[in-house]
């Protein structure tokens, strides 16, 4: 079986859509991907790994979180509770085996009671600045001046666009506090070191890294076969 | 004497390849004149944002957007500089 598959799951009276390779093998890793902005710069890559893993006779699903790809629900609407249910929904009614999550995916990540792995877990509050100094910088092109307490002010009462990225009150209050919680089977991974690739999320554009794709996939078979399942 | 590079300047080069993806050889023959915004096409003002988050990030300092103007980026020397000046404030 080397065709994706696109299973949906329900959460919140909604229906939201996964991608999935290896639906018959044993080991189910849901991978929680980036958010926002950094999750479409490594999409490609993810996918590649997916199938490197199916390859290795390893099933894999992406969420769609809501209001995220094909959702039908406002982006506005979500915040990371929202989301952890979404996690935890999803992997119930698919049956995963495992959690792998990247950057701010590990905010996310830890309803379900499953074997944990992190590449790179990343703070709320970094997500958060990183898109509203890109906000400032955009507004800076067109010839408005923003600052940073402006546009938090307009955070507190109702939706503020960040390059495009609508957020509500309740997920900028969120992030703002929001770092990876502690589990008690978890595997945490640093680019460089376990795993072999470069920060894509970082880069201004979507790039794609097959050695990067592999090393992941390499390194969550041996994890995933090791624990859990 | 050996040569020991300063490690805020070895962060901030490691910086320019992964946060904007250029080439390592073009990192490691930046001296302090190396013109960056405006002569390095992966560095806009979008890549800016990402960047100063990673600097705060990986050097452990803190940036007021207040602080940042044009020349920060002016050339690769007036970044270390900058960073530099960051790192030794935070004592």
């Amino acid at each position: 079986m080397t065709a994706p598959y696109y299973p949906s799951y329900a959460v919140g009276g909604q229906t939201e859509q996964c991608l999935a390779f290896g639906a018959d093998y044993q080991r189910q890793i849901l991978i929680v991907p980036p958010l926002f902005d950094e999750m479409n710069r490594v999409r490609r890559m993810l996918v590649e790994m997916m199938r490197a893993l199916n390859q290795r006779g390893v099933g894999s699903l992406l969420i769609d979180l809501p209001g995220c790809n094909e959702s039908l629900v406002p982006l506005e609407t979500q915040d990371l509770n929202s989301w952890r249910a979404a996690v935890s929904s999803c992997a119930q009614q698919w049956g995963a085996t495992h959690i792998a999550s990247l950057r701010g995916g590990a905010l996310i990540d830890d309803g379900p009671s499953l074997p944990h792995w992190r590449l790179a877990p990343a703070k709320g509050s970094t997500i958060v600045k990183t898109l509203i100094r890109m906000r400032i910088a955009g507004d800076k092109e067109a010839g408005r001046d923003t600052s940073e307490a402006a546009l938090m002010d307009t955070a507190a009462r109702g939706p503020l666009d960040l390059g495009g990225i609508r957020l509500g009150p309740s997920m900028i209050a969120a992030l703002a506090n929001a770092a990876p919680f502690a589990l008690p089977e978890l595997a945490e991974r640093k680019l460089g070191e376990e795993i072999i690739g470069s920060p894509l999320w970082l880069r201004a554009e979507p790039q794609d890294d097959a050695t990067m794709s592999a090393s992941i996939a390499e390194d969550l078979d041996r994890w995933s076969a090791s624990c859990g399942g | 004497m050996p040569f020991v590079e300063d490690q805020t300047e070895t962060t901030i080069r490691e910086l320019l390849i992964d946060v904007l993806g250029v080439a390592p050889a073009t990192v490691a023959a930046m001296t302090n004149e190396t013109p960056l915004f405006g002569a390095l096409p992966e560095l806009d003002s979008m890549a800016v944002a990402g960047l100063l988050t990673e600097m705060e990030d990986r050097l452990d300092i803190m940036i007021d957007d207040s602080d940042i103007d044009g020349e920060l980026f002016e050339t690769f020397g007036s970044l270390v500089a900058f960073a530099k000046a960051k790192v030794a404030a935070k004592g």
